[in-house]
């Protein structure tokens, strides 16, 4: 036997935490792009804004991996 | 083919697999000496922040009115950060911030970048240590600068209570505005940075050790697919490449932006 499979169930639960983060910053990038393309020159306002709602949405992903380290 | 792993992942504490947090243990540089905190790890934030200086230096040294072609370079990457971050967010005040954005943009893109560069291969924010000592500095520098402008009760009135809420979510807001302002804030601003590089050098370890016991497995379908596996963590770096860059922007921008909240004058 080369590799076994071990590890811990949290990792599922990780998994799982990470779909809503992983909905939210595909929404945030989605609305840049429908905005980029209506309007393309206000990519650049619109891009400042998307950086931080990426990191706040983010941090719940990172809220989760920590977790699931921790506990 | 056991030599990869050194030169992909020389500074692991511990290669064996699967890769586990353990994997990101420090080694004492002078073991016996009593000195064990001085580790390979710290070593190579020293040298990181040596790097930034001296970069700095280099740039800013005998400055001209006409711009030489070292002068430009240097110059070209302070306005990026200038007007991008610093003016882009701090508006008109970004003056006083801008030494300490560009230091610690560029500290955390050298430690970054240390992850995908031959000698190191490994990122100084995967320890949270490091990333919780920058965000500390961020909230210390965010707290003193709105305590500096308002005074203290003033600032804690300003952070912890929003215009316009009625008195009965008194009780209610304060503690949330109070929580998601000082404490929530500097600790995601921590976790941020270490978690995307701690993750990022987890999945890289994941395909060079996995890849390398599969090569030495000694069947040949196993060997191919590892020789797959390797070549993928190059994919994985350059990955990590864009992720070390995109974490050192976030930083700047969340550390400029809650400067900006904590100066910036009610309506």
């Amino acid at each position: 036997m080369l590799l076994e499979i071990g590890g811990s169930i949290n990792m599922i639960g990780y998994a799982l935490a990470t779909l809503g983060p992983a909905i939210g910053v595909a929404w945030i990038f989605a609305s840049v792009i429908n905005g980029t393309a209506r309007q393309p020159e206000a990519r650049g306002a619109m891009l400042g804004t998307a950086w931080i709602g990426f990191a706040v949405v983010e941090a719940l992903a990172i809220i989760g991996i920590a977790l699931a380290f921790v506990l | 083919m056991h030599n990869i792993v050194p030169l992909l992942l020389p500074l692991e504490g511990d290669t064996s697999w699967p890769p586990s947090a353990a994997s990101f243990n420090s080694r004492p540089l002078f073991p016996g000496l009593g000195i064990d905190w001085v580790n390979n790890h710290m070593m190579q934030a020293v040298i990181g922040a040596l790097l930034v200086i001296a970069i700095w230096l280099i740039f800013s040294h005998r400055q001209t009115v006409v711009p030489g072609k070292r002068q430009f370079l240097g110059e070209m990457a302070y306005n990026l950060v200038r007007n991008s971050i610093g003016k882009e967010i701090l508006g008109s005040e970004f003056r006083p911030f801008m030494p300490y954005l560009v230091a610690i943009i560029s500290f955390i893109l050298v430690n970054n970048l240390f992850g995908e560069l031959f000698l190191f291969m490994f990122p100084t924010f995967s320890k949270i240590g490091y990333a919780y000592g920058l965000a500390l500095m961020s909230w210390l520098l965010y707290n003193a600068v709105g305590i500096k402008k308002y005074g203290f009760g003033h600032y804690m009135k300003k952070m912890t209570l929003p215009d316009g809420v009625p008195v009965g979510l008194w009780i209610l807001i304060i503690p949330l505005e109070f929580i998601s302002n000082f404490v929530t804030r500097p600790i995601t601003l921590a976790l941020r940075l270490f978690a995307n590089l701690f993750a990022g050098h987890l999945v890289i370890m994941v395909f060079v050790i996995g890849g390398t016991m599969l090569i030495e497995s000694g069947t040949l379908f196993y060997a191919a697919a590892g020789g797959v596996s390797i070549l993928f963590s190059f994919a994985i770096f350059a990955l990590e490449l864009l992720v070390g860059c995109l974490q050192a922007y976030i930083f700047t921008v969340l550390t400029a932006q809650y400067v900006s909240s904590a100066i910036a004058e009610e309506h």
